[in-house]
Formats: structure tokens, sequence, C-alpha cells
């Protein structure tokens, strides 16, 4: 029976996880309780993104690999019980004879296109590119606007993370399905008003103190950036260099991090917004000073929260360890669902699947021992 | 010719570790593999045609680091995975 989808999340909530060996499903009863697991799905496979099609609930896409094949993507159009890899996975043309090409070594994010438009998907890749299906996943052509773009080829040769260039948190427009935005990873924030033709950096206020220029136009690292669905003009984003938020019109980041306790910083990978109010975000806070451990500050691991748009943070840490764990929360690995209130969901790269039920107050673990954790997703 | 495949690529031989196809190089070989297999060819070679880092191809036992590379019908052809991860 076709599922219908839910506005306001009501029912049962499934969890699909992406790990670095293999996919995972867990999923609630209508109470968000009594939590089962499916899987693994693709077991030794590094399972970059796992993706539910809001258009379709039945239609399920996972970015995957493994140590020796190639990249590649599979669907499923009945919520994973079988399977269908793409006829062509993304790839960057093939180059001219004597000229070096490049390759897709992995598909790192999975996107859903508009919602007038089924079947549209995009692909951010390593190295960076940008990929769009029409036919929801099965054949995938690059975007040239972006894959040839010359501030594109510049990141290409600056490099990227120690992890490789990472081409993420690729957002549409909810109003306009030519509105696109895009984060490079070490490149900065990219916009399009065309579908992709052509793009512009958005960059302007965001710091990059590993940059010769701190304010330079491009090169700068965001690790997660979001808008907000029912306020697309408000942008959170998760940088290596703090947590600011953009209102487009103003066409400059604020880095609303500074609002965050000092001893805790405001460094992480993921952030994560609350469906109904755009003023309420959450972010993973990491250690990042010094040798950059990427782990919890001080071994105490919390998720903080504003509900003033960066105003004032919360700490959230009710059942989290109090002490000596050093967790890695990755940029997408932390979600929300459509509940009132609001469950969270965050996976750890020690193999933990962690929930709260009520917006980050009180938080439960879910499933332990999995492999690191790579990607959360809700699913309906 | 018979090929060997190895497990990681099982999914797409139905679980054979040894297959059939033709080609009088590595190149039209892993063509007609990929005719045979849809998509077996991008998972051991990228858009560059470049053997992946971590595949391996022996002809007669000697590794072949380029598509171009001439085979016969009697050649000994085994697609091997380098050893890595963890």
């Amino acid at each position: 029976m076709k599922r219908k989808k839910r506005a306001n999340g009501d029912g049962p909530v499934t969890l699909l996880v992406g790990t670095q060996k293999g996919a995972w499903v867990l999923e609630s009863d209508r109470d968000r309780e009594g939590w089962k697991m499916g899987g693994p799905h693709f077991l030794g496979n590094i399972i970059q993104h796992f993706v539910a099609d809001p258009r379709d609930p039945e239609v399920w896409l996972i970015a995957a690999r493994t140590g020796h094949l190639g990249p590649t993507v599979f669907r499923s159009r009945d919520r994973g019980k079988s399977w269908t890899e793409a006829e062509t996975p993304p790839a960057f043309p093939k180059a001219a004879e004597g000229e070096e090409g490049e390759s897709v070594s992995r598909v790192f994010w999975l996107t859903p296109g508009h919602e007038s438009e089924p079947g549209v998907w995009y692909a951010g890749t390593t190295p960076f590119g940008l990929f769009r299906s029409e036919d929801g996943g099965a054949t995938w052509e690059g975007v040239r606007g972006f894959n040839e773009d010359p501030i594109r080829k510049k990141c290409v040769e600056f490099g990227g993370t120690p992890d490789g260039p990472i081409t993420h948190s690729i957002l549409v427009d909810p109003r306009d399905a030519r509105h696109l935005y895009l984060g490079l990873s070490t490149g900065g924030v990219f916009e399009s008003e065309d579908r992709g033709e052509s793009w512009r950096t958005l960059n302007k206020g965001c710091e990059a103190d590993f940059l010769p220029d701190p304010n330079a136009d491009w090169g700068h690292d965001p690790h997660c950036v979001q808008l907000h669905p029912l306020r697309p003009d408000r942008l959170y984003q998760q940088n290596h260099c703090g947590i600011y938020r953009m209102e487009r019109g103003d066409g400059e980041w604020i880095r609303i991090g500074r609002n965050m306790p000092k001893k805790v910083g405001d460094i992480g990978f993921p952030v994560t917004l609350h469906p109904r109010d755009p003023d309420t975000a959450w972010v993973f806070p990491m250690d990042g000073t010094e040798v950059w451990p990427r782990t919890s500050p001080d071994g105490r691991p919390a998720v903080y929260v504003t509900k003033d748009a960066g105003e004032s943070w919360k700490r959230l840490d009710g059942g989290l360890p109090d002490r000596q764990a050093w967790w890695t929360v990755f940029r997408q690995a932390m979600a929300a669902d459509r509940h009132d209130p609001v469950g969270l969901y965050f996976g750890t790269t020690s193999g933990e699947i962690w929930t709260s039920a009520n917006e980050g107050k009180d938080w439960t673990f879910l499933a332990a021992h999995l492999p690191r954790v790579l990607s959360v997703e809700v699913a309906g | 010719m018979t090929v060997k495949i190895p497990s990681p690529l099982y999914s797409y031989t139905e679980g054979k570790n040894r297959v059939e196809a033709r080609g009088g190089t590595l190149r039209e070989l892993l063509d007609d593999l990929d005719r045979r297999y849809p998509g077996i060819r991008f998972r051991m070679v990228d858009e560059q045609d470049r053997i992946r880092p971590h595949m391996r191809i022996f002809v007669n036992g000697a590794a072949a680091a380029r598509l171009d590379t001439e085979i016969g019908a009697e050649d000994d052809i085994q697609i091997l995975q380098a050893l890595s991860g963890g």
C-alpha cells in the first residue's frame, strides 16, 4: 500500500543510517518507542548518505562505494526491500586524448529535487562535482555550469579537507526549483539562480582563519549549510570557523556562534533546524582547539540549541554521558523529525545512535555497536 | 575466454567467480563484461579508463596497467582486489 506523505509527522519514524560498513534502518511505533532495527543493507559498503524522497516515501537512495570498488548510487522503490544500481552513476566526462581527466571517487551527498520536479535528484561528489538525475537516480549527468565554473576549478587546485574535497549541503529553495545553494569543503558556499548554470560565491562575513586573507571571496570551509523550509531566505551554517546565520536579503553571514560558551566554542559539523520554527536550531559542538581533536569538548557530549536565531544558546545533555565520552558527529549524522515536540537523532563515529523525543532535553540511545556512523536521516 | 572475478563483484555475476567474456584488448574485454553484467566496469575502472587504485587485472600472471593491453583467446585473465582496508 502506498504510504501517504505526512505533513506534521504524527506517525512512526523511520531512521536511515549510513555507516562505514553498511546501512541500517531503525523504525519506531507511533509513539516513537519500540524501535526495531533492520539491516544491514550493503554490508561492507561505505554508505556515505542514505536519503528518502519526501515526494515519494517509498523511494530511498544510497550513495555507496567500497574500499576497492568505484562509487555508485543504489535506488529502492519499496523502502529497501529491493535495490537497483544506477545505470550511469555520477561521473565526469572522459578527457580528450592527452589530457588529464577527473574521476569521481565518492558520492558524498544526495538531495531530492524540488517538489514540482518529481524524479529530480542532486548529488555532490569528491572531487568537487555536482550531478543531476531526472529519473529518480537511474542516470546522472554533470551540472556543467558548476563543474566547469572557474572558481570551482580554483577550489580543486586549492585542495580539500584531510578526508578529501567534499561537495555537500545541496539545497533547493522550496519556492523556486532554479534556486540552489551548495557547500564546498574547502571552497565556501555557492548560490545559483538558474538551476546550476551559473554560480556566485556567498561567503561575505564568514571567517576563514586558515587563509592569508580572512575576508577572501572563496576558500572557506562550510561544514553544513541549511535553509529553513518555511523561511527560505534564512540560512544557517556550521563552519570550520564558527556558527553563522544569514538573512539572504542582507547577503552577509553573522557569527551567531560567538554567543556560545567560550569553553565550548562554536566548532562542529552538523546544524539541524526545527521543521516549523525558523528561530530554532541545534548544533553538536566539537573540540576545534590546537590539533583539532574533533571530539566532544572536555569529553562531555552535548547538543546546543538556540531558540532565538542564535542570540543565545542552551546546553542540552540530559541522559548523555557526563565524562570520558569523546564523540564525533559528522555533518550528515544529525536529523530532526516532524513530530510535536520534535524528535532529534544523531549518530557517532563510535557507532551509537541517540535520540531525544523532546527537542533535545532528554536523550536515550537507540543503538550501539554499529560501524562508524556517516549519516542519519529521517524518512517519513 | 574465462575471466576470474573477485568476490566484491559477485553481486554483478550472480555469484559466479568465473565468467565468459570476449575481447582483443582489456578494454574490449571489460566492455563485453559490462554488456553481460551491467555496471560491473565502472566499479573497476573510472571514467578516465584508469583501473581503480585497489583493483588489479592480471594477464597470464602479469599485472596490466593499461586497458589497451592486448589479450588472446587462450590468455588467463584474473581480476583481483588489492589488499587494503580495515
